[in-house]
């Protein structure tokens, strides 16, 4: 089953590529997501068997990812189908700076989706480290080409980038791994597999000095994956260039992805004793990307490039809340299911937004409430959402986050968390607010025959929001649980 | 073995000097073509004598792929792209070379920092490994075309695969071939990736694409 789990999206992607029919081709993305997802679900009642003597299995974390990735992945396919079909036309005037561009062919776009998805399948599942590897240098290859999905010299350059600062962090992790690999050869044992079970039980022997070389090592490569600052700089271009559908999926899952990344050699790290230098290491680099964050989202006059900046934010969150560990690691989780939900609901409806402005400069964009009001209403929400305002899920995660700083009495990160979510849900209100509200402009007309899943998707994934930030179900609760215990919570 | 494989590190190290000295494109390809060879070489001299057809085949897969169709492929690209044939780098060659030897200083002292648990076969090993991945570094930060930023990623691949291929993990042999494959796809994809750059921008300079960029107002 874990087996057909990866098999099913890469075998439906690379069939997509042949596929000249549209509506065949759109129906085997949407099918082929649908049934990735139910057999994602159904591992939550029968657990699957390790595949390929272990070096796949899905453990609490895998399982809280992968569903995750495979619901996200869902509801982007619903909107992706939408979407296509308002791109079909072939060449379209640029909106920033006028001139004409052509796509990319949709069966390219859509084999690249599918195999993404793959790959990001693999990372959840991998329980081997040097696979894991592989997995997540996969999703670069393939999300490269979703980026330069618009055939034009800004999206190229910013696949350019991606692909070349991505490439060369997940080196950088390779070198780790095998720095990993010598630290469990001491003279006089035999060398252990890279296998994440037989690591962690052999963790307290492991040589430390290698270990915290090979943590630095990993860190600084996923980090650079996950957008951590200061190796954030290909994001905000990636997801202000790519096509809100892709945006969407590269924000929502595979970020969480490459953290997933981190959070499997600071298990290792736990296990062998050193967490005060892994968990030190991720509460600096959490802090510097919220910083970072704060700075560039104030001012900010792309919308776009302000939601990219936001997870530039979150994923700062989220290590913070790692590198507090205790109840701050449940409160990261949590917030990795809620950040996800909320960034690809806030990308689709830029996407809607984007469509029917035709600008992604803010100040360009006024009275969204009153032209898309599903849209501009989701929008409002949706920030308030982000910005961990009640009633929304993040505010819950946030809050776990914070308290778990408070209880531990470290004033200083409580107190950095606070200002500077503060700065941001200040920066981002102005932009957001002004979109939201005014007249909007004569020659602003939404285009007739607009397909309802563009609304609709988003729509669904803002109830879902609230939900979980009014009542997270039991089912989930215990599925954290058990994923931060495997993150050394007692 | 150990003369054969000292042999080798001495041979990775000169080529990345070669690299760092070189102003001609073609020179460069080669010089990183050089260094999949020589990793192919290592990778079985690393096995002590203890050799495994699958042990022989890997490394050769291997030294073909960065050896010939990776060096043909950037070639074509860069026949195709239609560039300039020099490097033009954002600083001196007479630095880049300096900045080298610095590398190589700072390598050998991390080596001395770092002993291996089990001893290796050469001393030279982490210092060469550590300095090839330094150099891919400084040609990543300081060479303005695609093309010779590929290279410098080739190079810091090579290095880590140095690395790899010497501690002499015991790798399955499915990683090996997936990290393989990862390197081909991800160079085969940044080829593409250069030739629309080329049609784009009728150049191929990254350094000239400017207009993505933050700045804190």
């Amino acid at each position: 089953m874990i087996v057909l789990l990866v098999l099913i999206p890469a075998l439906a992607g690379a069939v997509a590529f042949f596929i000249g029919s549209d509506p065949l081709r759109r129906g085997l993305l949407v099918s082929s997501a649908v049934v990735q997802f139910a057999l994602s679900v159904v591992t939550w009642m029968v657990p699957p068997a390790p595949a390929l003597g272990g070096w796949l299995a899905e453990d609490a974390l895998g399982r809280l990812f992968l569903t995750l990735t495979s619901l996200l992945f869902l509801a982007s396919s619903f909107y992706a189908v939408a979407y296509l079909r308002e791109e079909r036309d072939q060449s379209h005037s640029d909106v920033e700076e006028g001139f004409l561009f052509s796509n990319a062919r949709e069966a390219s776009f859509t084999g690249c989706l599918l195999l993404f998805l793959a790959a990001m399948t693999l990372v959840t599942l991998s329980q081997h480290l040097a696979l894991l590897w592989v997995a997540v240098e996969a999703t670069t290859l393939a999300s490269a080409p979703l980026i330069y999905f618009h055939r034009h010299h800004r999206s190229l350059e910013a696949t350019w980038k991606y692909l070349l600062i991505c490439s060369v962090g997940i080196a950088l992790a390779l070198l780790g791994i095998f720095f990993l690999a010598v630290a469990s050869s001491s003279p006089g044992t035999a060398a252990v597999s890279l296998v994440l079970k037989d690591l962690l039980s052999e963790a307290p022997h492991l040589n430390p000095l290698w270990l915290k070389a090979a943590f630095v090592l990993m860190l600084v490569g996923y980090g650079t994956k996950m957008g951590l600052a200061p190796f954030h700089t290909w994001l905000p271009d990636a997801h202000s260039e790519a096509p809100s559908v892709a945006s969407a999926l590269l924000s929502g899952a595979l970020l969480n992805c490459a953290f997933l990344g981190i959070l499997r050699i600071h298990q290792i790290c736990l296990a062998s004793g050193l967490a005060d230098f892994s968990e030190r290491l991720l509460l600096v680099l959490g802090l510097l990307s919220m910083a970072v964050a704060a700075v560039f989202i104030t001012g900010q006059t792309d919308y776009k490039r302000m939601l990219a900046y936001s997870s530039v934010e979150h994923m700062g969150i989220l290590a913070v809340g790692v590198g507090l560990g205790g109840a701050g690691m449940f409160g990261a989780m949590l917030h990795v299911i809620n950040h996800s939900l909320t960034k690809v609901m806030l990308f689709m409806v830029a996407g809607n937004l984007l469509a029917v402005y035709h600008t992604k400069t803010t100040k360009n964009v006024t009275g969204a409430l009153q032209v898309l009001p599903v849209s501009g209403l989701l929008w409002v929400l949706g920030f308030l959402a982000i910005t961990g305002s009640p009633p929304f899920g993040p505010f819950l995660s946030e809050f776990t986050i914070l308290k778990a700083a408070l209880d531990q009495s470290r004033f200083f990160v409580a107190i950095a968390y606070l200002v500077l979510l503060a700065i941001i849900l200040a920066g981002m209100a102005t932009p957001v607010l002004g979109m939201a509200q005014g007249t909007p402009d004569k020659d602003v007309v939404v285009p007739a025959g607009r397909s309802v899943a563009l609304t609709a998707v988003p729509a669904t994934l803002g109830g879902a929001i609230l939900l979980m930030g009014i009542y997270v179900p039991a089912f989930l609760t215990r599925t954290i649980q058990e994923a931060a215990r495997l993150l050394g919570q007692r | 073995m150990s003369q054969f494989e000292n042999a080798i590190l001495v041979f990775l190290v000169l080529t990345g000097f070669m690299l760092l000295a070189s102003s001609r494109l073609v020179a460069c390809i080669r010089a990183v073509a050089i260094q999949g060879i020589l990793l192919g070489l290592l990778a079985i001299a690393a096995q002590d004598g203890k050799l495994s057809i699958v042990g022989v085949l890997l490394p050769l897969t291997s030294a073909a792929v960065k050896g010939f169709l990776l060096p043909w492929l950037l070639i074509r690209a860069m026949r195709d792209a239609d560039t300039v044939r020099e490097i033009e780098p954002l600083i001196g060659y007479n630095l880049s070379v300096i900045i080298g030897a610095i590398a190589l200083g700072v390598s050998l002292w991390l080596g001395e920092r770092l002993p291996l648990p089990k001893q290796p076969a050469s001393f030279l090993l982490v210092p060469a490994a550590f300095f090839t991945c330094l150099v891919g570094l400084v040609l990543l930060v300081t060479r303005s075309k695609a093309i010779t930023q590929v290279l410098g990623y080739l190079t810091l691949e090579n290095g880590v695969y140095a690395f790899g291929a010497a501690v002499a993990l015991d790798m399955p042999i499915l990683v090996e071939l997936g990290i393989l494959l990862d390197v081909f796809v991800g160079v085969f994809v940044m080829g593409i990736a250069i030739f629309h750059i080329s049609r784009q921008f009728d150049h191929i300079d990254t350094d000239r694409p400017v207009t993505l960029s933050d700045r804190v107002r």
